[in-house]
């Protein structure tokens, strides 16, 4: 006796969680089921391995052929073949585009491309993450750039508009697109202790600051280039660390905004001198494309290495791009730069 | 010319690419109905293309207007070649026909291709204006009403309910018609589509005729069905229940009642047992009896077979006179109507009632299952034999090879005619004028043909028969002589006639009358009925092989296995029911499938322990060979399994019936607990003593003798049926007996399996385990799929089998799975009060029809037996508690004229919600669709799809929830086919995909007719053929129910209370699932 055919299908279409972060997660159906038996929910529910493994497929069935209303959200929800309640339907759409630390790390400034989707066999070995899964990862990066990429308006409203997803992860994702965009090099060794929390904090003031969006709101891609004017006047911020007055009156004002909201103000104040230069100096590159997609080698490098003291977390990338930010964006006060604004 | 129909096509969205090189499609529609066709510009390049055409203007005949559907073809233009199809949408423009339906269908429709599946949707806009012109109803009906629910619906009364319709009509199959068998998947597909589309409108419309003349107004009940027969053609048949329906809610009349009288009437029922037998229930003939016993009973008419034996219907002893009267008038009520001089008189000479639950009187006494089986040989078109006698003579041999042609009506006609003739012969011989709970059905294999029918013989009040003027002193006398909750169960045929050996004893619940022991019903359980413990799922199920053969051979072959088919089910399930501690079996259904070399048997009821019956015996088993010691050993270690397996199952269901009987207070018989057996032949005389003798008591064994290993494997499967995990019910009825506080959350499902058999050496053992197998582990995993809805019911679970080929076996369930609350489920022991007064709540419109006599009536007292739950329930019906009070106020009434105030509060309160979430994307909100919308209240950025939620149930009422409209009835055939079966993910895949999109099509016409639910939901077909070789598959499928509109009953609170909503809201937000 086999089973030829095998269906249940609900007027409400039953999600199981469980099985859908498997199917996510890109295991096979007989791994899947294995791993449900080992779960121990034979023992709690009384069934057999062949009723779970006929669940099991059920549930895979299901989602397989949600999968392509995944990839364009809002037609998850106003399609009429499932019936799915709401709050399910955000669950489906915010875990299919949950991405895995471990694996974002590894993409995160690379182009999106075939060429990067040929290495994800690497990826998956390196990494412990299925090659199932690495590819839908990689498939929704892609699919979010494709989307987004020469749209107006803010990018993570676009996201989220285009794709329902929630703020956390749609401003996630604004990150890995502008990453990708700008292709920054993040894979280095030198960078491997930072986290994509760190970049994407950085991705977020960029985005904010640098753009070509934080000045004029009506462009084309205007969240995911950088303004080259703006970059090309950061040359002028070398009068920063030449003249002394200007060094002296900075770091007062930085100090002042700062003071007590840091962790290591004291190192940052003592440093004040190495540190303005070497930022200086990263700024006043990257007027080249090759530096700008070194940015965070080189603030890594020479910004940590001229301070004497490497960049940890409690003293991450983040806190100095404020510290060094901060007097242009938070006081009236600006020496060279028109960049005021930002 | 009586009829415009206005068709506008809005727009389209999700359209697939037609055009690979601009991946854009130039989309254009075409609006056909009947000959004309309109076409709308094409818009170019969009996928979402928006051509908000004109008005398309049909001016058309009623008659065509119930006949086609309205065919929406969607095309992609493409200026050098030809226009290629995208899909297409039938809609049956019926719903619009009858005035207090919808009035408007207005929706997105998913465009549906046979090879392709859905792709994509439409918004069409379909409104029809109807010039009234009475003299014009010759051929068409347009006004009656149809309902699938197999009760009355539940906002309107039966004035009359008039009884039996049917019809039938025939073509040509185009799939076989096809000149050469050369065709296009497509064509043929859409050609059959197309044609069962118009054959159901031409029935429908055939039906109604057949109602109008008999004064009618509706038909309830209304079940069709197609037989594919393959070369012999098509055949659509309809069976329903003619009546004439009032609707029940008008506002005015009731608002100001709504407070005071309302809740009278609902308490006067409790304490009114009169009349309510709502539904009855069959006495199965084979009771109490030893093995060989058991093959007396047996009557074995081939090919049919009854099983309720025969019997004269001669007055009883003390409810003699009256049942006399009864049954007079009520004949004579069904003879005036059959004897009627109409065109049509002939059809109505049966008796017979498609409904299952009734409304409270209608129903007297149940005799049992009667049932009739016919094996008819499908003829070859151009075989021209019997032609000549076509005319009006109809044949009543039992088995009849003659060979018609097919193209007749007639024949098939003349076939079913005999069945119900027989059908109502076993009635008769039960003592019974009429046949309830009645049902039709085939299994074709090849040119075999299986007619089946069966229903339960039962007596019924003749007041609803015919026009109100019976109404008198007959009635008044029958209700005071007839308990609540017991009446049904009487036996409606003279003990001293019986028509089959059977133990009568008196009635535990009134002890005036007589009751069998055990009962067999197709019906639902009455709501009156005292029932102790809970019910359960029984199933019979059994494999017979046979020989593969030709025309007559086989056919034969087939009709000499059927009575041992039918014997052997009806063995299995009294044993089942036995060892389930159970008296009595509801919704009992066999279908018996045919197959290239097999038959298969499958028997579904709901058992239930009646109070009113005596408790069941155990089952006992006798060996044949004593003198064997380890043998012996092995069978009282059996015995011992046996006797555990019964008092675990009365644990289980909750079955402690109550011990004493001989306290109750009045109680005419005292009744000795003697242990004697009742044997009683027809000469015997029926005197006073002799009654006294009769007892209900644990001696009646039924013994299972076993001299094989055949019974041996008997035995033994009823001991592998494993009872559902803790929390899980299971019925096949509407509502599970012994539950009644059913929260709101529902799931409807289609589960469908195919095995195949390893084809070396079957044998009928190896047969049958492989199928109870199959049933099992379905229902293992259903349990195990529905398992986060713990505490949960399944219920009106409907089991269908088909042998689509020689080693498959295909089995398809459709169930709904309800939730209850389990707290409330311990305390209250359901009592007969109390499960009253929870149906008032839910459909008092039901009682509200006799309003007089339930408030003027002095309260007689309650004939139950005194079993301390009973006397509390009694104590308990002077000060219903308050809660319970507040949910049986009756709203109905004025929900018509509050509707827009709760659209207005729904709205408030979409807004919101929808303020304190911030959404990106903007959506209009869809007028007709919009109604499901309020519910859908959270995850932000979803909280706005346009999709309304459409809730689908097999069974008749959502609970808690109140129908407030019925929108038509929806009956859809589609067919999918395709040829590229391993990308489609193999046969799951595919059927799988088809069946959601089944779900999809039937919940958008719903939701275009403005509903938002679809209630006695029934899928009828589920036709699967698969050529893996050629990787191709194809299916055809046929659903059918009742369009509704529902309001939630804390909604309506909202609405009566002027309270602010906030008190209200938890409690209707809680269960918001949607299904």
């Amino acid at each position: 006796m086999t089973s030829e055919l095998d269906i249940f299908v609900g007027n409400t279409t039953l999600i199981d969680e469980d099985v859908y972060r498997l199917w996510l997660d890109g295991y096979s159906v007989s791994d899947a089921v294995a791993l449900r038996v080992r779960s121990g929910i034979l023992e709690q529910t009384g069934a057999t391995a062949a009723v779970l493994q006929s669940d099991t497929m059920d549930h895979y069935r299901t989602f397989h052929m949600l999968e392509r209303l995944l990839h364009a959200p809002p037609k998850l929800l106003h399609q009429l073949i499932f019936q799915i309640p709401p709050s399910r339907q955000a669950l489906l759409i915010e875990r299919y585009y949950a991405f895995d630390e471990a694996f974002v790390r590894e993409v995160l400034g690379k182009k999106l491309s075939k060429g990067t989707k040929k290495d994800l066999d690497d990826i998956s070995t390196k990494t412990g993450i299925t090659l199932k899964s690495c590819r839908r990862q990689f498939d929704n990066f892609k699919r979010v750039f494709k989307v987004v990429e020469e749209m107006r308006g803010s990018l993570v409203d676009n996201i989220q508009q285009h794709f329902l997803l929630s703020d956390r992860l749609a401003r996630d994702y604004a990150a890995i697109v502008f990453f990708a965009n700008n292709r920054f090099e993040t894979g280095k060794k030198k960078l491997q202790y930072l986290s994509f929390g760190d970049f994407a904090f950085c991705a977020e003031l960029m985005i904010q600051n640098w753009t070509l969006g934080a000045v004029d709101s009506q462009v084309d891609d205007m969240d995911m280039d950088l303004d080259k004017e703006f970059l090309q006047d950061l040359k002028e911020l070398k009068v920063l660390v030449a003249d002394k007055d200007l060094l002296d009156l900075h770091k007062s004002l930085v100090c002042t905004a700062l003071r007590g909201k840091l962790g290591v103000f004291s190192e940052m104040e003592a440093n004040f001198k190495n540190l303005s230069r070497g930022l200086v100096n990263v700024a006043a590159k990257l007027t080249h494309n090759k530096d700008v997609r070194d940015l965070f080698v080189d603030l890594v490098e020479k910004v940590s290495c001229s301070v004497g003291c490497p960049l940890t977390p409690s003293w991450p990338v983040p806190g100095l791009y404020q510290c060094w930010m901060l007097p242009w964006t938070h006081s009236s006060w600006n020496p060279a730069a028109p960049t005021t604004g930002h | 010319m009586p009829g415009k129909l206005k068709v506008k096509i809005v727009a389209g969205r999700h359209l697939p690419v037609m055009d690979r090189a601009s991946d854009l499609t130039d989309a254009f529609v075409e609006v056909k109905f009947g000959n004309t066709t309109f076409k709308t510009d094409v818009y170019l390049k969009s996928l979402n293309p928006q051509w908000n055409s004109e008005w398309f203007k049909f001016e058309v005949d009623d008659e065509d207007l119930q006949d086609e559907p309205l065919q929406i073809t969607v095309l992609d233009h493409d200026t050098y070649s030809a226009n290629d199809a995208i899909g297409k949408v039938y809609i049956d423009i019926d719903p619009l026909l009858y005035s207090e339906a919808a009035t408007v269908i207005s929706g997105w429709f998913p465009i549906y291709d046979t090879i392709h599946g859905i792709r994509g949707e439409i918004n069409v806009v379909v409104k029809v204006d109807l010039f009234n012109d009475l003299n014009r109803f010759r051929q068409s009906s347009c006004g009656v009403k149809f309902f699938c629910t197999t009760s009355i619906p539940k906002c309107y009364r039966a004035v009359i309910i008039h009884g039996f319709v049917e019809e039938l009509v025939v073509n040509e199959d185009p799939e076989y018609q096809w000149i050469d068998r050369i065709r296009t998947p497509r064509a043929s597909n859409e050609a059959r589509q197309r044609l069962i589309s118009l054959m159901s409108g031409e029935l429908q419309r055939k039906i109604g005729l057949k109602v109008l003349e008999m004064r009618g107004n509706a038909v309830v009940g209304y079940l069709q069905c197609f037989d594919l027969e393959g070369e012999s053609g098509l055949v659509v048949r309809a069976i329903g229940t003619a009546c004439t329906l009032d609707k029940l809610s008008s506002p005015a009349a009731f608002l100001p009642a709504c407070n005071s009288p309302s809740k009278e009437m609902k308490e006067s029922p409790l304490v009114h047992p009169p009349s309510h037998g709502c539904r009855s229930t069959h006495n199965s003939p084979i009771h109490t009896a030893t093995g060989s016993r058991l093959t007396q009973n047996f009557s074995v008419s081939v090919p049919t077979l009854i099983y309720t034996g025969m019997g004269s219907g001669s007055a009883g002893k003390e409810g003699g006179p009256f049942k006399a009267l009864l049954r007079q008038q009520t004949q004579s009520a069904l003879e005036q109507r059959g004897g009627s001089p109409h065109r049509f008189c002939r059809r109505r000479e049966f008796p017979f009632f498609t409904l299952t639950a009734f409304p409270p009187g209608f129903l007297v006494h149940v005799g049992g299952v009667v049932s009739a089986r016919s094996v008819k040989l499908l003829d070859r078109i151009h075989n021209p034999a019997f032609v000549g006698i076509m005319g009006n003579t109809r044949s009543y041999k039992l088995l009849d090879w003659n060979s018609f042609n097919s193209d007749e009506p007639e024949t098939r006609d003349a076939w079913w005619a005999e069945i119900r003739q027989e059908i109502k012969s076993h009635a008769k011989a039960l003592g019974c004028h009429a046949v309830v709970g009645y049902s039709e059905s085939t299994s074709i294999c090849e040119e075999v043909c299986i007619l089946s029918a069966s229903g339960t013989a039962a007596v019924l009040n003749p007041r609803f028969l015919q026009d109100g003027t019976v109404e008198g002193c007959l009635e008044q006398r029958l209700e005071e002589n007839l308990p609540a909750g017991c009446g049904f169960c009487h036996i409606p045929y003279d003990e001293l006639n019986m028509p089959f050996p059977a133990h009568l004893t008196y009635c535990n619940n009134c002890r005036k009358q007589k009751v069998p022991d055990v009962l067999f019903t197709t019906i639902d359980l009455p709501v009156d009925a005292t029932v102790i413990g809970k019910g359960c799922l029984i199933q019979a199920r059994l494999c017979r092989l046979k020989k593969k053969a030709q025309a007559e051979a086989n056919a034969t072959a087939i009709s000499n296995l059927l009575p041992f088919m039918e014997y052997e089910v009806h063995t299995q399930l009294m044993n089942k029911l036995k060892l389930k501690a159970m008296n009595a079996l509801f919704g009992l259904r066999i279908q018996i499938t045919v197959g290239e070399n097999m038959l298969m048997g499958l028997a579904s009821a709901t058992g239930v322990y009646l109070a009113a019956l005596p408790t069941p015996g155990g089952i006992q088993i006798a060996g044949k060979t004593p003198n064997d010691g380890s043998y012996e050993q092995h069978i009282s270690h059996m015995q011992k399994k046996i006797n555990d397996t019964i008092a675990k199952n009365k644990e289980l269901y909750e079955i402690n019936p109550p011990e004493i009987s001989e306290e109750i207070i009045g109680s005419p018989i005292p009744e000795p607990r003697q242990r004697s057996r009742l044997l009683r032949s027809q000469s015997e005389s029926s005197d006073e003593v002799t009654e006294l003798d009769l007892s209900h008591g644990k001696k009646d064994a039924f013994v299972l003798e076993i001299d094989d290993t055949d019974a041996m494997e008997d035995v033994h499967s009823l001991l592998t049926d494993v009872p559902p995990p803790s929390g899980f019910y299971s019925c096949n009825t509407e509502i599970m007996p012994g539950i009644n506080n059913w929260t709101s959350e529902i799931q409807m499902f289609t589960s469908v399996r195919v095995i195949r058999l390893s084809s070396l050496n079957l044998t009928n053992q190896a047969l049958n385990k492989n199928f109870n197998d199959l049933c099992e582990n379905l229902l293992k995993s259903l349990y195990f799929k529905l398992r986060s809805m713990i505490p949960c019911c399944l219920c009106h679970v409907n089991f269908t089998v088909s042998l689509p080929e020689d080693e498959l076996i295909q089995v398809t369930v459709t169930a709904v799975a309800i939730t209850f609350d389990k707290n409330q489920a311990l305390q209250t022991t359901k009592t007969h009060a109390e499960k009253l007064l929870q149906r008032a709540s839910t459909d008092n419109e039901e009682l509200l029809q006799f309003p007089l006599e339930l408030c003027s009536d002095s309260l007689p007292s309650h004939p139950f037996p005194p079993a301390k739950e009973h006397l509390e329930s009694a104590s308990s019906n002077s000060g219903i508690p308050a809660a319970q009070r507040a949910t049986s106020v009756d709203y109905s009434s004025f929900a018509d004229r509050c509707s827009s105030w709760i659209e207005l509060i729904k709205l408030k309160a979409q807004t919101i919600r929808r303020g304190s979430i911030k959404t990106t994307v903007t959506v209009e909100k869809a007028s007709p669709m919009g109604e499901g919308n309020f519910r859908n209240r959270s995850a932000p950025p979803c909280a706005n799809s346009t999709v309304g939620v459409v809730k689908m149930t097999p069974l008749s009422f959502i609970p808690g929830a109140k129908i407030t409209k019925y929108l038509g009835i929806i009956n859809m055939f589609f067919i999918r086919e395709t040829t590229s079966l391993r990308e489609e993910g193999g046969v799951s895949g595919f059927l799988h995909a088809f069946i959601a999109e089944v779900f999809a099509m039937v919940r958008a016409h719903v939701a275009a007719l403005g509903g938002n639910a679809v209630v006695s939901y029934i899928m009828k077909q589920c036709v699967f053929m698969e050529n893996p070789n050629k990787n191709q598959a194809q299916c055809l499928i046929n659903v059918s129910g009742d369009a509704v509109v529902f309001v939630r009953e804390s909604e309506l609170e909202v609405v009566s209370t002027p309270q602010p909503a906030a008190s209200c809201q938890p409690s209707c937000t809680g269960g918001e699932v949607t299904t």
